[in-house]
């Protein structure tokens, strides 16, 4: 299965649920268009949920990285919900884990944007 | 009925330079990890590793050419599968790949393939093809 993505407002935090795989092709490219609309649309706050994310790749964590520092280039905050064992493991492999900010629980995680 | 790894044959493929095979040499390796006994995390390690060698052949190394191929070998012994990855590009030196964990390359949006493979296998061999290219070898052993 490729990504699916839905977004929901929740105050004014934009959750992306996504679900499937990020890899090379349509899964990152559905991310990165996603992402870049809610930029566009003037959505600074995003919560990605990866949930139900349980494959990622290195050009899936390269769109990861590449939406972070385009949302904190401009002021916004992207952080992470819900890690799977395995996307957890990758972010530790990867160091990643000292950049994002990982939340378990979205009720926390949307309290914690400023 | 599952079968012990001696008792299947290697496959071997010739693969066009493009991501349908990246997805197709994935599939193949998963499938053949299940049919000697690998379980689901194991097959997604494999299919991860042979995923960013897929696309570091295709992408990289053959640049998506028309007339160049990946040669994608599988085999198995009792205890391991071992999946061989060829192109056709003009190689590259694993030296001169700069380290994805060093805190100035940390937010790069790649380079993070190879240090990927070394994670989901148990052993990686990258190293020139005789015929030109870069011959990938990967081993993961059953647990």
């Amino acid at each position: 299965m490729s990504l699916k993505l839905t977004t929901r407002q929740v105050g004014d935090v934009t959750v992306m649920d996504a679900v499937g795989k990020i890899t090379l092709g349509e899964g990152s490219s559905v991310f990165r268009d996603a992402s870049r609309e809610l930029l566009a649309s003037g959505h600074k706050k995003i919560l990605v949920n990866l949930g139900e994310v349980n494959y990622i790749d290195s050009s899936g964590i390269g769109e990861l990285v590449s939406a972070f520092t385009t949302v904190s280039n401009q002021d916004g905050q992207l952080k992470l919900l819900s890690l799977t064992k395995r996307v957890q493991d990758l972010l530790q492999i990867t160091k990643l884990y000292t950049v994002f900010e990982v939340h378990d629980d979205e009720a926390n995680a949307i309290r914690s944007f400023s | 009925m599952q079968k012990s790894g001696e008792d299947l044959q290697p496959i071997h493929l010739s693969l066009t330079s493009d991501l349908q095979s990246v997805d197709q040499a994935e599939e193949s390796v998963m499938s053949r990890a299940e049919s000697v006994g690998f379980d689901e995390d194991a097959r997604l390690d494999l299919g991860l590793a042979v995923r960013e060698a897929m696309v570091n052949a295709v992408v990289h190394g053959n640049k998506y050419s028309t007339e160049k191929k990946v040669k994608l070998v599988i085999q198995n012994s009792v205890d391991n599968l071992r999946v061989t990855i060829v192109d056709e590009g003009v190689g590259f030196e694993m030296k001169a790949v700069p380290d994805p964990l060093d805190t100035q390359n940390l937010m790069k949006t790649s380079g993070r393939g190879l240090l990927m493979m070394q994670t989901y296998v148990d052993e990686l061999s990258v190293r020139k093809a005789a015929g030109g290219g870069t011959e990938v070898i990967m081993v993961k052993y059953l647990a």
